[in-house]
């Protein structure tokens, strides 16, 4: 059964002069008409479709599109041309660590985040002890948030996260976080929800992890849709030999 | 609309929390200082403008406290929402919740801080020797489309500043002209029918003359004023949603 499927889609951001000249500047260049604005397309027609439980990995360099796919996915933004279509339920786990205040304690931060995450005030009652405790965090509670170091930061993020049971899942560079112990201990439990029988999107700049966990690779470059499909060791050598200089985009041999 | 307003509740009242929080610092003075500060002002206009004003305007005090209780709650409201939606921007970018949350929440704090002040403003109007009537119950009308006006004046200017940082300034320049404009300090029986039939176009002065109405000269005011006040409320909140489900899409481009 197809629970996610991509057609066509294309996102275009506008940068441009309108962003720090104000409305006073705005309709002064809009009467003289010296008002320009430049179109740049973050993805350019990406169509992909997944089977429930399948796990989609997307690969591609820096700037490849991959973050905006991911909001279009989730539906935090609407394709400019295109459409995608969900069935059921999305969580999208990205950049984790950021996005908390920091004036509120770990715990009122922590039931903020959850909220944001969908759960329920009885679910986060509920678990709230269970997170603190995989965070390590229990002789933290009641500091206010900005005490606190970045990996624990990063860790109370991914404790709260890691407890979502969406049908769609969608990961950006967050299958592990922290040092050492906790890191072993968070790739453990991440591995425990994509089994969960969740569809699952990953972003991963580590061609292994892909290699090993994806039914599916989506290869983006600059925007534009290289390759999909399920040949996911025939894509990612591919992909390996252009990173290594011996293969461009078309396929040819350098 | 319900619906998804049912499934976002949790996130609603731990976003007023936050902002509660936040607010008052944990602070004891910091609560009493949001009722205190409308009360300075109140002091200031009595000892300055008593003097040109209050010789023939019967409870001048109370008359004052009207409008500067009325007027207070509308610029709090609409300056703190304006600015919502971009101080949320590292939430709305990430997750994907209505957007339109941050400011009703921004807005249900403000609420509750005009709640307290309007305690306070019984308190003077005993204290002002006015007597207390059914009709008191009646200010839950103006109330009302002020709740209305507040949202739908914060849903357009959240979504411009979004789009134009100079909007703070802008508007901050707009309220403060709007307050000599709302008649807060005077009494408009001085000018001519013309000119007071101007004043009905600014709904921040039909609210402050209803309590003035309804409190100081224990009367009703007419269905058409009923009818023009709720109008000028609704066509705010209107254009205001209609310029979110315009644009809420786009937001995310420009924060």
């Amino acid at each position: 059964m197809t629970i996610l499927e991509a057609k066509n889609v294309s996102i275009r951001y506008i940068t441009g002069d309108f962003k720090d000249i104000g409305l006073k500047e705005f309709v002064m260049r809009k009467l003289t008409g010296n008002y320009h604005v430049t179109e740049f397309w973050a993805d350019k027609d990406v169509s992909f479709t997944l089977e429930r439980g399948e796990m989609l990995g997307i690969i591609g360099s820096n700037g490849a599109g991959k973050s905006t796919l991911l909001k279009a996915v989730s539906g935090i933004m609407v394709p400019t041309e295109g459409w995608i279509r969900r069935e059921g339920s999305v969580a999208a786990l990205l950049e984790l660590s950021s996005g908390f205040d920091g004036d509120l304690t770990v715990k009122e931060n922590a039931y903020l985040r959850g909220a944001m995450l969908g759960y329920t005030r009885k679910f986060m009652d509920d678990t709230y002890d269970q997170i603190i405790e995989f965070a390590e965090l229990k002789d933290f509670e009641d500091r206010p948030f900005k005490q606190l170091s970045s990996g624990m930061k990063s860790r109370l993020a991914f404790s709260i996260a890691c407890l979502v049971k969406p049908d769609i899942l969608i990961l950006d560079e967050v299958l592990s976080v922290g040092d050492g112990a906790f890191r072993k201990k968070s790739e453990a439990k991440m591995r425990e929800v994509i089994s969960g029988g969740a569809t699952t999107i990953l972003v991963s700049h580590s061609l292994e992890q892909v290699r090993q966990m994806c039914t599916k690779v989506l290869w983006l470059h600059k925007g534009r849709q290289i390759d999909f499909g399920s040949d996911v060791q025939g894509i990612c050598d591919r992909y390996q030999d252009f990173l290594d200089g011996k293969l461009d985009l078309s396929g040819e041999k350098v | 609309m319900f619906q998804t307003l049912k499934s976002y509740q949790f996130l609603f009242e731990e976003l007023v929390k936050r902002d509660f929080k936040k607010k008052y610092k944990r602070t004891v003075l910091g609560m009493a200082w949001s009722v205190l500060s409308p009360l300075l002002t109140l002091l200031v206009m009595r000892l300055v403008f008593t003097q040109f004003f209050g010789g023939n305007t019967p409870h001048y005090t109370t008359f004052l406290f009207c409008g500067n209780l009325v007027f207070a709650f509308f610029s709090d409201s609409t300056n703190q929402g304006m600015t919502s939606l971009m101080d949320n921007a590292h939430i709305f970018t990430k997750v994907n919740v209505p957007k339109y949350l941050f400011l009703f929440a921004k807005n249900t704090q403000c609420l509750i801080n005009f709640g307290l002040t309007l305690c306070v403003f019984f308190v003077f109007c005993a204290l002002d020797h006015i007597t207390f009537t059914w009709r008191f119950v009646l200010l839950l009308y103006p109330i009302a489309c002020l709740v209305l006006l507040n949202l739908g004046l914060g849903l357009i200017l959240s979504a411009l500043f979004v789009f134009f940082r100079d909007m703070q300034y802008l508007w901050g320049v707009f309220t403060q002209l709007l307050m000599y404009a709302s008649a807060i300090f005077y009494s408009i029986d001085g000018y001519s029918p013309q000119i007071q039939r101007v004043f009905l176009a600014n709904p921040v002065y039909l609210i402050i003359k209803y309590f003035r109405v309804i409190v100081i000269d224990a009367s009703l005011l007419s269905w058409h004023y009923h009818l023009l006040m709720a109008a000028e409320a609704l066509l705010a909140f209107g254009l205001g949603c209609w310029m979110y489900k315009k644009y809420n899409h786009q937001f995310l481009y420009y924060v």
